[in-house]
């Protein structure tokens, strides 16, 4: 494709009242963005879906000289594009309703022969949530999965970091520019996955963060995944959105069960009533995975560091255990360990402090301290 | 004729004589006053003029004139009409002269001669007897306050008339002595008591490891978690105040007003706990003539701040050079005033808008929500606290449980050795306490050996530690080595002043 043509298209992208689905008809109309450029107004508004409004501002805004200015940007700040039908397009995306024209990212892309799972929940999970964010996305992508999510607060953010720890890409959906890092509290986490992984994003670069993106980027999410594992979620959460386009776009959809009486947990369990796949360890989603990529998890090892529920007791002295059993994955504060176990403060700090050293658990909010969890395979 | 009596000014919480000098002369009846007066000074002279002629004395048609000296210093406050009044009449001859030596006088006159109470009496009298006067004759309303000071005969009159007679030998006064003594041996009834608190052990620990070396305290939790109610009894398990100690806390209230006879003198540590809507001045001290603001009110004791971060940032920024040289400075256009500022911080605050955080089951706030609210306490303040914990929520269980607290008073009595010890070590550092260690002293007292240096070293790469923190963590394991009586600092101080850190990294270093 010419650099011309390209610009053009960028160009259209960009025009007020042009979204991704006139677009589209546009092109399908006139076949080369070029055309749409140089077309009269009545040759505009012969295509269905554009009216006076759109033709108009498609003829007041006849100038490329801002796209030029945002190509050269770009490439200054490493950022990619990729236009639809080009050829690093994600297959993936051609499939789903309203396929994005344009991507920017930094970093790259996920590799479209690798399996990949978006891991999505509630910005204000809970310590249990975090945890199983964390660590299904840590030893997914030791598999070899790839984890897609949308570098939020919470589950978003712990799943990136679960597949960064492991050393491996993650992918993150942006609602904003992929030069804004929103929310800016996670600029490490964004850092690492422009170096291992990437960021990824259909508005153009200096988009603010309107909450109107957000909602719209999970169809990427979901459409970048061949299944999505939903964590946590309330009754009215934006992660069921991205299950409900998910199942959509045909999907698997997993939900990671909790208590009956856990608002946080009242999505999830809702979507394994509607069918939603109980996920209670990691074999439950390499089983599904299975019979789409069949061959891909044969030849696989993993190295495994998971910590062996029956080894590590036995390690544990008989004064650290009675401490590590009292503890629970939700946080418990130190007072109630203290009443609990009967060692006295010195004592307790001590063991707390040598059971945080051998990462077994961890003082998750100031004084309050958790369990780290110990996932089955 | 010239005649001349002794009075007193204030300026700060000290006191100077003031001589206060009359002269009347034939000519034509005025009454002139000079010395550096404000106009509330001036006008006494209506007051003073009238009281005299209902008194019983004869007012003379004579030009009378005043000077207060020394005459460069500002002269506030009423209580110079009595020692005028009483100048005034020694020149007309009801009064002999040399009766006047080595007595202060002071009080405010009312029109029909009776003697009003005035503000600051204990510092006057406090100056009056270190520069060796005799006696002091006060307002009755000021006595038992005055009467509190040993060493200088105290005499309180009700009116102008029994004054002068009193001074001219014909009536004999009661000598007010307050005996204050017995008051600081016995610890008062209605203090509350630690006794009382159930639960919440370690928020107790933490609160007896901060008194112990006095450093400045945090305590983030829920509603109801207790804390105001454990805040409130910190004064409690201080160590009891000594005579001295307790004279430098009464004079602050003294000019504030605040003493009385029902309460002539401060015998327990303060405990202010000022509202977060004070202003500036109200929380420094301030106004055209300064007066002292909460924080020296709470010199002594325990300034607790309830609800942090809902207290305007600014003001909190203030506290920040107090907290370091403990005074505080006020300059105003007339004077510049020096007030003690020597209170040990305890702050309490909620972890979010609706106070529920971390508990997310009750906790609805969102992130953005719940950094805004803690980005409103600043760092800086932040690294002045040396301790910080979190509350729980009390359980039905603690709260029933009928195994009460350990007391007040033995707590205190723990902690009264531990600032012993203290105090010895620095004796010749000229500090009192481990949290007001420099550079310097840290490494002369907090020396590391092998396994501790490890620990320390392996907490400073995990947890980003700032130098600043780094020394925090020092001297707080060295206060808790020396409630255990150790002489170096070992490997559980050290965990254990990590984990009053804890909650300082988790809330502001780390994403929530």
């Amino acid at each position: 494709m010419d650099t011309n043509e390209r610009y053009y298209k960028m160009w259209l992208l960009r025009v007020p009242h042009i979204g991704n689905l006139k677009y589209r008809s546009l092109m399908e109309h006139f076949g080369f963005a070029g055309y749409v450029y140089k077309a009269e107004k009545n040759e505009l508004m012969a295509v269905k879906g554009i009216g006076e409004k759109e033709a108009l501002s498609i003829i007041n805004n006849r100038n490329t000289d801002e796209i030029k200015r945002i190509v050269d940007k770009c490439y200054k700040d490493n950022i990619n594009i990729v236009l639809s039908n080009e050829l690093n397009y994600p297959n993936k995306l051609e499939n789903i309703f309203n396929p994005p024209g344009i991507l920017f990212y930094k970093g790259k892309l996920p590799d479209n022969s690798k399996p990949s799972i978006a891991v999505i929940g509630a910005r204000s999970c809970s310590n249990y949530g975090k945890e199983i964010a964390y660590n299904f996305s840590r030893e997914l992508s030791k598999r070899g999965i790839q984890v897609i999510s949308g570098l939020a607060y919470g589950t978003d953010l712990y799943a990136h970091k679960g597949a960064l720890d492991a050393n491996e890409p993650t992918y993150g959906v942006l609602g904003c520019g992929v030069d804004i890092c929103y929310p800016a509290r996670n600029i490490e986490t964004y850092m690492r996955m422009t170096d291992n992984g990437g960021v990824i994003s259909e508005y153009f670069p200096g988009t603010k963060p309107a909450a109107a993106n957000f909602p719209v980027r999970n169809r990427i999410i979901s459409g970048l995944s061949d299944g999505i594992l939903v964590v946590e979620a309330r009754k009215k959460s934006g992660s069921l959105i991205t299950a409900d386009i998910g199942l959509e776009q045909g999907k698997d959809i997993f939900a990671i069960p909790g208590r009956i009486n856990d608002e946080l947990s009242y999505g999830c369990n809702n979507l394994i009533r509607f069918g939603a796949v109980p996920v209670s360890c990691i074999s439950d989603i390499i089983e599904e995975y299975s019979r789409i990529f069949g061959e891909y998890f044969n030849g696989l090892k993993i190295e495994d560091n998971i910590n062996n529920s029956l080894n590590f007791k036995n390690i544990l002295e008989s004064d650290e255990k009675i401490v590590y059993d009292l503890l629970r994955l939700e946080p418990l504060h130190i007072e109630e360990i203290l009443t609990n176990c009967g060692f006295g403060l010195a004592k307790t700090i001590q063991i707390l402090y040598k059971l945080e050293c051998r990462n077994l658990i961890e003082s998750s909010k100031g004084n309050y301290y958790s369990k780290r969890m110990i996932i089955d395979k | 004729m010239f005649s001349k009596s002794y009075s007193a000014g204030l300026d700060g919480i000290n006191s100077y004589i003031v001589n206060v000098e009359a002269d009347v002369t034939d000519g034509f009846p005025e009454f002139y006053m000079v010395g550096d007066l404000p106009a509330k000074i001036k006008e006494s002279r209506n007051r003073i003029r009238t009281a005299i002629n209902n008194s019983g004395f004869k007012m003379q048609m004579k030009k009378v004139t005043i000077n207060l000296s020394p005459a460069n210093l500002r002269k506030e406050g009423t209580g110079y009409d009595l020692p005028i009044a009483v100048a005034v009449l020694s020149c007309m001859g009801y009064i002999m002269q040399q009766k006047l030596e080595d007595t202060i006088i002071i009080g405010e006159l009312s029109l029909n001669g009776s003697i009003v109470r005035v503000n600051g009496i204990l510092p006057m009298v406090y100056n009056a007897k270190k520069k060796g006067y005799k006696r002091c004759i006060v307002p009755f309303d000021n006595g038992k306050e005055a009467g509190a000071v040993r060493g200088i005969k105290v005499y309180c009159g009700q009116n102008l008339r029994e004054v002068v007679d009193f001074i001219n030998g014909n009536l004999d006064l009661q000598q007010v002595n307050t005996d204050c003594l017995p008051l600081f041996d016995r610890t008062p009834e209605n203090m509350e008591d630690f006794r009382d608190v159930n639960g919440q052990e370690f928020v107790k620990r933490a609160v007896e490891v901060a008194v112990s070396g006095n450093h400045n305290m945090l305590m983030i939790g829920p509603p109801g978690a207790g804390k105001s109610m454990i805040a409130k009894r910190i004064p409690g398990i201080m160590p009891k105040l000594t005579f001295d100690e307790s004279m430098d806390i009464s004079k602050i209230y003294s000019i504030s007003g605040f003493l009385d006879n029902d309460n002539s003198i401060i015998y327990k540590r303060p405990f202010r706990a000022p509202h977060h809507s004070i202003t500036q001045v109200a929380l420094t001290g301030g106004g055209r003539i300064p007066v002292p603001g909460e924080i020296s009110l709470a010199s002594g004791g325990v300034l607790f701040l309830d609800e942090l971060p809902e207290f305007d940032k600014k003001l909190i920024e203030i506290l920040r050079q107090p907290l370091e040289d403990r005074y505080i400075i006020i300059s105003r256009l007339n004077a510049n005033t020096r007030y003690p500022a020597d209170f040990m911080l305890v702050a309490a605050m909620n972890p979010c808008n609706c106070g529920y955080y971390p508990d997310r089951t009750r906790c609805k706030c969102n992130i953005t929500d719940i950094n805004r609210y803690l980005s409103k306490v600043s760092r800086p303040i932040l690294e002045r606290i040396d301790i910080c914990v979190e509350a729980a929520r009390i359980d039905y269980n603690s709260l029933n449980n009928k195994i009460k607290g350990e007391s007040s008073e033995n707590i205190r009595e723990r902690i009264e050795k531990t600032r012993s010890i203290q105090k010895k070590r620095f004796e010749n550092d000229g500090i009192l306490y481990n949290s007001s260690m420099n550079t310097k002293h840290i490494e002369k007292y907090c020396v590391l050996d092998e396994k501790c240096r490890k620990l320390i070293a392996d907490a400073f790469d995990n947890n980003n530690m700032s130098a600043r923190m780094y020394h925090k963590v020092l001297i707080v394991a060295r206060t808790i080595a020396d409630m255990a009586y150790k002489e170096n600092i070992e490997e559980d101080d050290l965990m254990e002043a990590l984990l009053y850190r804890n909650a300082i990294k988790k809330f502001w270093d780390n994403e929530i």
